[in-house]
């Protein structure tokens, strides 16, 4: 008795919540289902028939994964995303590490102004540097290749990583660093043998961010890009294909999906550094 | 630690980067702002006051105005009611990482799905956008959900926003309303409070800093809205932004002095969040 009634007086609770969850699934679901689906049926009926009528089953098909990847150049493009994400996230941690760990550890005059200007430059729009920077990229003959957007990235996403690590660093304990320094560790070693190993979770968080920030990015690809093709990453690649071709679903599911998998691999098997990572670093935008 | 001058070899790489990619180009684009088309003339205020009386820029205000306040008010409060109904649920976890999911998605995917659901196609056709079929199962006219302006096409554009973006803020205030201590619901609903008086004044009270940081973040996003307005519609029917506007002055029309004044009036209007970022992290230095 008294559970029922404690499950009445959840019933709209449940209901909210599990049409909240329908409402926020079924867009993905429509693109999963589409992207298996042959042209001419995508033009003829709503994805949702598929899922009631079980004589469109036999006709999905691979065909349009196959278009995409091999023809219309997302092969290439998820090739270029890793070349660009991949290097971008070592750099960016490896320098962010180190400025964390001399502001978290290190006394010097000017420490506070610089953590303040640091938290300042996180919210810094990056609209504010695209001219100067990419003149700059234009004089150094970089604009257009992968190195200029590694550092590019690495600057932009420098701020949050730094403000990150920092936190977590500085919350280490005291007595581990001094005793550490009585034995006569240099504060190098201390930062290679004591710091990054206790921050491996913090470390994942941040890397898990900046990957995702980087694989989804498509301002910083286009500006300093150029928008060629070859080193087109799957974000710039995928929206040409909207810019050229906007009524063929069944590439642009395909298309969509393919620049998903990677981030949604990270999501389910990492979701918990994920978080982790959001919960630290609630002041980006 | 003090170990003399060793620090600055930590934080050179860092600072040459910060100073490269962020100080200089920020001093400098408000330099070129008050420059001509080509950052050869000295034009003094004339970039902003185009910027500020152009009817494109007029329109772009007007929708990131209607971004800050819909999309806010929706990805907080539905952010803030998920993570209050959650906690009374044992499934929890799986419905929170449906919400969750958009936010790992890029915003050009999330682009071509909604394009999906908002396919528009003549009432005698079969719909094959979700949306247009309810409608029209319902008894109505298939709707050009980015076409009909002012209002249908730009909340389409900002519902895309609140799918990828209430994740986010369910996942904060969701730690912060588990950090509510247990006792004080409990002694609030001894004491007669029904649900509602409970939200009214024991969660929010409780979760105001944190509605707060979660806010400033989403504004600091919205003024920045670029990708989905560029992918879904790329400005049309009028339904660009600021960003967007900045991008087509500096690629399409290569006015770089009045693409950096919009950029400077982009970065003027977060100024605000930024020193309420600051303040709030002093202050909790302070408590450290």
């Amino acid at each position: 008795m008294r559970r029922w009634r404690q499950l009445l007086k959840l019933l709209p609770v449940h209901l909210v919540v599990i049409a909240l969850a329908a409402i926020w699934l079924t867009p993905s679901l429509g693109l999963l289902v589409s992207s298996f689906r042959p042209r001419q049926d995508l033009l003829a009926s709503g994805w949702w028939t598929t899922l009631v009528n079980p004589s469109y089953w036999p006709r999905f098909t691979l065909d349009n994964y196959r278009d995409v990847l091999f023809r219309q150049g997302m092969g290439r493009a998820f090739l270029n995303s890793f070349i660009i994400t991949v290097p971008t996230t070592l750099i960016t941690l490896s320098i962010a590490a180190l400025a964390a760990y001399a502001l978290a550890w290190m006394n010097f005059r000017g420490r506070q102004l610089l953590l303040m200007t640091v938290i300042g430059l996180i919210v810094i729009p990056l609209q504010m540097t695209l001219i100067p920077v990419l003149r700059m990229f234009n004089a150094l003959k970089i604009s257009g290749t992968f190195p200029g957007v590694w550092l590019a990235h690495t600057g932009y996403g420098l701020p949050l990583m730094i403000y990150l690590l920092r936190n977590f660093f500085g919350a280490l304990p005291r007595e581990l660093f001094e005793s550490a320094f009585i034995d006569g560790a240099s504060p190098f070693t201390a930062f290679l043998r004591l710091t990054l190993p206790l921050s491996v979770p913090v470390l994942a968080s941040a890397a898990i961010f900046q990957f995702l920030w980087v694989w989804n990015d498509l301002l910083v690809s286009l500006v300093y890009l150029g928008g060629f093709a070859r080193v087109a990453p799957l974000t710039v690649q995928l929206s040409n294909l909207v810019g050229s071709r906007g009524q063929d679903w069944h590439l642009l599911t395909a298309a969509a999906f393919v620049s998903m998998i990677v981030p949604m691999i990270v999501f389910f098997s990492l979701q918990r550094y994920f978080v982790r990572g959001i919960l630290a670093g609630a002041l980006k935008g | 630690m003090n170990m003399g001058r060793v620090h600055w070899l930590y934080l050179a790489p860092a600072l040459l980067m910060l100073g490269l990619f962020l100080i200089y180009p920020t001093a400098e684009t408000v330099r070129l702002s008050f420059y001509g088309p080509r950052s050869d003339v000295f034009v003094g205020f004339q970039n902003y006051v185009q910027a500020f009386t152009s009817q494109p820029m007029l329109i772009a205000f007007r929708n990131n105005l209607l971004w800050l306040v819909v999309f806010t008010l929706f990805t907080v409060g539905m952010g803030l009611l998920l993570a209050v109904l959650l906690d009374r649920v044992r499934y929890e976890t799986v419905i929170k990482s449906v919400i969750f999911l958009p936010m790992a998605i890029s915003y050009v995917a999330a682009g071509v799905i909604w394009r999906f659901m908002y396919t528009f196609r003549p009432a005698v056709a079969p719909q094959i956008g979700l949306l247009n079929a309810i409608v029209v199962a319902v008894g109505g006219n298939p709707i050009g959900w980015l076409i009909e302006r002012p209002w249908v096409n730009n909340l389409a554009l900002i519902a895309v926003g609140v799918w990828v973006w209430t994740g986010f803020c369910m996942v904060i205030l969701s730690a912060a309303y588990k950090g509510i201590p247990r006792e004080m619901l409990e002694a609030a609903r001894i004491d007669g409070a029904n649900e509602w008086q409970l939200f009214l004044h024991v969660t929010i009270p409780f979760l105001k800093s944190t509605l707060a940081v979660v806010t400033t973040t989403m504004i600091v996003f919205v003024l920045k809205v670029f990708d989905i307005v560029y992918v879904m519609t790329n400005g049309a029917y009028d339904t660009d932004v600021i960003a967007n506007r900045m991008y087509n002055e500096m690629f399409y029309f290569h006015n770089y002095g009045l693409a950096s004044a919009i950029a400077v009036i982009l970065f003027l209007a977060i100024i605000p969040f930024l020193v309420i970022n600051v303040r709030r992290f002093r202050a909790q230095e302070a408590v450290r």
